[in-house]
């Protein structure tokens, strides 16, 4: 057999089984103005509020002190509860992906259970719990230590909702990369710590960090959960419900900073979505006409 | 002879040479059972509490069931709209090609990134009847949105919509180009190769991201509560009842209508699990 | 049905697949597109399906003499068989070799009994008649190609249009396979054309062979002809093994290693550059040499498993050489790695610049 040559063409989309141009327009028509009136349109809604009343309300609202304390609240929040989850993941990750035991499957399913958990529930079980009429409530009367209408319980109900985000992302990425380089670094005498800095970490940055950027995100974006559970100390999202109710623009142009970070979020995963590599089916099965 | 592999990596994992195991399975058990399983069985614990009557006479109560209709069928209702338009809107960004195409893929995701609350107050101010779009709305048809049925399906959509895009976009770049193709070859006209080839071949993600977005549209609070009238038996979801219940500390009857929805999320969970099943029946 | 196509171009992007190429496929014949990746064969087997539309300019495509063109694949009554099968996973193996016949427009579709009756007799004739209500995941490669092979002669095609047929097959399968097509073609006697890079299968398979390099045809014609008489230098490359040399010829003789041939018929080239080919095969070997014509050589490696035993060698004069000698031959000389051999060319093939004997 010849030596093959290497393959000089590009992929192609197939000429002979694409729709009419008219129908081509027509689906990208409804399906553009289905997104420009959907996604768009709030998007541009909510910088149009918020610059309403001009600059200086705007900064006004932002530099206010309730607002100010709100920011702080949301880092905090975010500090504790993004490391936590972050090393959950790995850990979870590790375990799962790198070794087989009864219950792997129960296990990564009961990782996924807090996404189909309404944020509301997710609160509701902490009042259960630390409430004064709740399990540990009498105790935690007895020690003087408030959990529930206090940031202790919205950074616990915080952890609860974002619990996923960073497992979700590892398992698959680790999953697909096995463990033959890990067994060949151990071969070569790497401790554990070492197999895991040098050679399982370098190779699951990007997913890794696509995991801590949305688990911020909803970490500093989560209302439902941290409402049930919010005392007199607010989040931004509290925050701006509270200023729903007394003054639009102030409300909105918290809401545009809520917004900024969301749109930041969407920049920084577009950007790794380069970087993860995505094997398509068809690269996977070495597509090849001539 | 694949018996024989997998056999063979199972055992080779069970065997492993990478430390670190015990550590690390103990550790995620451990933060898994402190933070998500026993608060969570603290909810069934409570309702348990109740007996059946009274579970009963909770979760039948007027309000209550109008409550659970009026989730259920505006979930339903975005659910629906989300699988055709989310399917049109797929099929554009897999298919075709325009200008802005990347930006217009990556804003998909807007309304997993967007808090809820911001994305509740945005729409709510839209759609009142008292100024800009839903002004209109209310002017030209005499439709109002806001506060009303029809507001709270509009926010289930826009939470919706990237569960159905995310989850056809791989099904539909994944498919094989050349059984359309053949399907063309063979003189099928392009809608009947629509029909006959591809959808069958994307009904299973299809229906997998419209039970995802119904899911999610069942517990929706935050993008929904400002837009919903809240008014009990006509425009109050199940979620704000719940958080209604609480704040009046009715805890058992918070936690009743809690396990209904929570069951009804397992079940759509279990139905997703089923279709992935299905779906993985053909495979070559 | 005939084929003809004329000064085919294709592009994509600055990539030119399809530079001019014309070709007649007469009926009931069974035509080869061989060369390798990138070559262009199957830009223009799916040009002639109209899978893909040919660049402006091109010159018609001919079905039978008629322009099918401007016609869309489902209307160029083509089978096609894909690399990959392209099977619908989601319908049996009935369904998919009914398909074609279910699609037809309502006025020309046959009777539900017509359509079964057809299918269970193309299935015979691929001899998958018990396997109707499998899946295609059931199925192994062999007989997933086969079911493909069924679905698209379902359509009664004029021609028939195989892409890689054997590619993602087993080496043993695909020998069978190719056998049985060629039974099956001989009884069915529908135009086909089919792609290969493998030399081996369009030599065994094919009435005539087309072999393409860069979007042109180097070469058409009958399997020995190529073999024999390679056009082209590529020509002589592809198909099969070769030596090379760098020679000269001068004065009616072609001098190269340490030998030279008389060759009258290369007169004309004098004092030129040439390249003269010998395959493998092609070589006597002996142990004393006889005067002009031979290359000393010393073996480096023996390979005897197969039916000849294949000699990897060192020329004195510093080229490495493949020779291919009988397995009584190789036991009569008592070769070892190490042995010094003397070697005659049986056959060559010179080729100069643009000059081919």
């Amino acid at each position: 057999m010849p030596s093959e040559q290497p393959k000089a063409r590009k992929p192609r989309r197939g000429e002979a089984v694409t729709e009419p141009l008219w129908i081509r327009c027509a689906l990208t028509a409804v399906a553009l103005g289905f997104l420009g009136l959907l996604l768009m349109l709030p998007l541009a809604a909510i910088f149009v509020q918020a610059f309403e009343k001009g600059w200086e309300a705007y900064l006004a609202a932002l530099t206010d002190p309730e607002t100010i304390a709100a920011i702080r609240l949301t880092l905090l929040v975010a500090a504790v509860a993004v490391p936590l989850n972050t090393v959950f993941g790995v850990a979870a990750a590790w375990a799962i992906s790198k070794f087989e035991f009864p219950g792997k499957n129960l296990l990564t399913t009961l990782i996924d259970l807090p996404y189909s958990v309404s944020p509301v529930i997710a609160g509701m079980i902490f009042v259960l719990l630390f409430a004064p009429g709740g399990w540990f409530g009498p105790w935690l009367e007895a020690i003087h230590l408030k959990i529930i209408f206090a940031v202790p319980g919205m950074i616990l109900a915080t952890l609860f909702v974002t619990f996923p985000f960073v497992a979700r992302e590892l398992i698959p990425l680790m999953q697909s990369q096995g463990i033959e380089e890990e067994e060949a670094a151990r071969a070569l005498g790497a401790g554990g710590w070492q197999i895991f800095w040098r050679v399982t970490l370098p190779n699951i940055k990007w997913g890794l960090l696509y995991g801590i950027i949305l688990c911020n995100a909803r970490c500093m974006g989560e209302f439902g959960a941290v409402s049930v559970v919010s005392g007199v100390a607010l989040t931004l999202t509290l925050q701006v419900e509270s200023l729903y109710k007394q003054n639009m623009t102030a409300a909105f142009a918290v809401a545009s900073l809520l917004t900024l970070l969301g749109v930041v979020t969407l920049v920084l995963k577009s950007l790794l979505e380069w970087k993860i590599p995505k094997q398509t089916a068809e690269e996977a099965m070495g597509y090849c006409g001539d | 002879m694949i018996h024989l592999q997998t056999a063979r990596r199972w055992l080779r994992k069970r065997h492993s040479v990478l430390p670190g195991f015990g550590l690390t399975l103990g550790f995620a058990m451990l933060y898994l059972s402190l933070l998500v399983l026993i608060p969570l069985s603290s909810l069934f614990v409570k309702s348990a509490s109740l007996s059946w009557a009274d579970f009963w006479n909770t979760v039948s109560d007027p309000r209550v069931l109008a409550s659970f209709r009026l989730t259920f069928g505006a979930a339903l209702a975005a659910a629906l709209v989300n699988a055709v338009f989310g399917l049109i809107v797929t099929w554009v960004l897999v298919r075709y090609s325009f200008f802005g195409k990347r930006l217009v893929d990556a804003m998909i995701d807007l309304p997993f990134a967007m808090p809820t609350a911001v994305s509740g107050i945005t729409l709510t101010a839209l759609f009142v009847k008292t100024r800009g779009l839903g002004k209109l709305l209310y002017d030209w048809f005499g439709l109002e949105v806001a506060y009303t049925p029809l507001g709270i399906m509009i926010a289930l959509v826009f939470i919706g919509l990237p569960f159905v895009v995310r989850t056809l976009q791989p099904a539909l770049e994944d498919l094989d180009l050349d059984i359309e193709e053949s399907a063309a070859s063979l003189g099928a006209t392009r809608f009947q190769t629509f029909r006959l080839v591809i959808f069958p071949a994307i009904l299973p993600a299809l229906l997998t991201g419209f039970a995802l977005s119904f899911a999610r549209a069942l517990g929706e609070y935050g993008s929904v509560v400002f837009i919903a009238g809240n008014q009990p038996g006509k425009t109050e979801i199940a979620p704000l009842l719940i958080m209604n219940k609480l704040e009046d500390f009715h805890y058992r009857e918070a936690a009743a209508i809690a396990v209904i929805l929570l069951l009804a999320s397992f079940l759509i969970l279990l139905f997703i699990n089923i279709v992935q099943w299905w779906s993985r029946r053909y495979a070559i | 049905m005939s084929i003809e196509v004329q000064n085919i171009r294709k592009t994509f992007g600055s990539f030119t697949a399809l530079d001019g190429v014309s070709l007649t496929v007469g009926a009931g014949e069974l035509v080869a597109l061989l060369g390798p990746s990138g070559s262009g064969k199957t830009t223009l087997l799916r040009i002639i399906a109209g899978l893909e539309q040919s660049d402006p300019g091109s010159g018609p495509i001919l079905f039978h003499d008629e322009d099918v063109g401007g016609r869309r694949i489902g209307d160029r009554a083509v089978g096609f068989v894909f690399q990959h099968y392209a099977l619908f996973r989601h319908m049996t193996v009935f369904d998919n070799v009914a398909f074609g016949l279910r699609v037809r427009p309502r006025k020309s579709r046959p009777s539900d009994a017509l359509i079964r009756h057809k299918v269970d007799q193309l299935l015979q004739l691929v001899q998958l008649d018990t396997f109707a209500t499998r899946y295609p995941h059931q199925l192994s490669g062999g007989q997933r190609q086969r079911v493909a092979l069924a679905r698209a002669l379902a359509i009664e095609p004029k021609v028939l249009l195989l892409d890689e047929p054997f590619g993602a097959l087993d080496a043993k399968v695909r020998q069978e396979l190719r056998r049985w097509l060629r039974r099956l073609h001989d009884e069915i006697h529908v135009t086909s054309v089919f792609v290969t890079h493998d030399q081996e299968e369009a030599l065994e398979l094919a009435d005539r062979v087309v072999v393409m390099n860069e979007g042109r045809i180097e070469q058409i014609g009958a399997p020995d002809e190529v073999f024999h008489h390679p056009a082209t230098e590529f020509v002589m490359n592809f198909l099969g093994q070769v030596n090379l040399f760098g020679g000269r010829v001068e004065e009616g003789k072609i001098h190269f290693s340490t030998v030279a041939f008389d060759a009258p018929e290369h007169a004309q080239l004098q004092n030129q550059p040439v390249k003269v080919f010998i395959r493998p095969h092609e070589f006597e070997v002996g142990e004393f040499t006889d005067g002009q014509t031979c290359i000393r050589a010393t073996i480096s490696r023996i390979n005897s498993a197969g039916p000849n035993v294949r000699l990897l060698l060192m020329a004195e004069t510093g080229e490495s050489l493949s020779v291919e000698l009988p397995q009584e031959r190789f036991r009569q000389l008592k070769l070892q790695a190490g042995s010094q051999v003397y070697l005659t060319p049986r056959g060559l093939k010179v080729f100069g610049d643009d000059y081919v004997i």
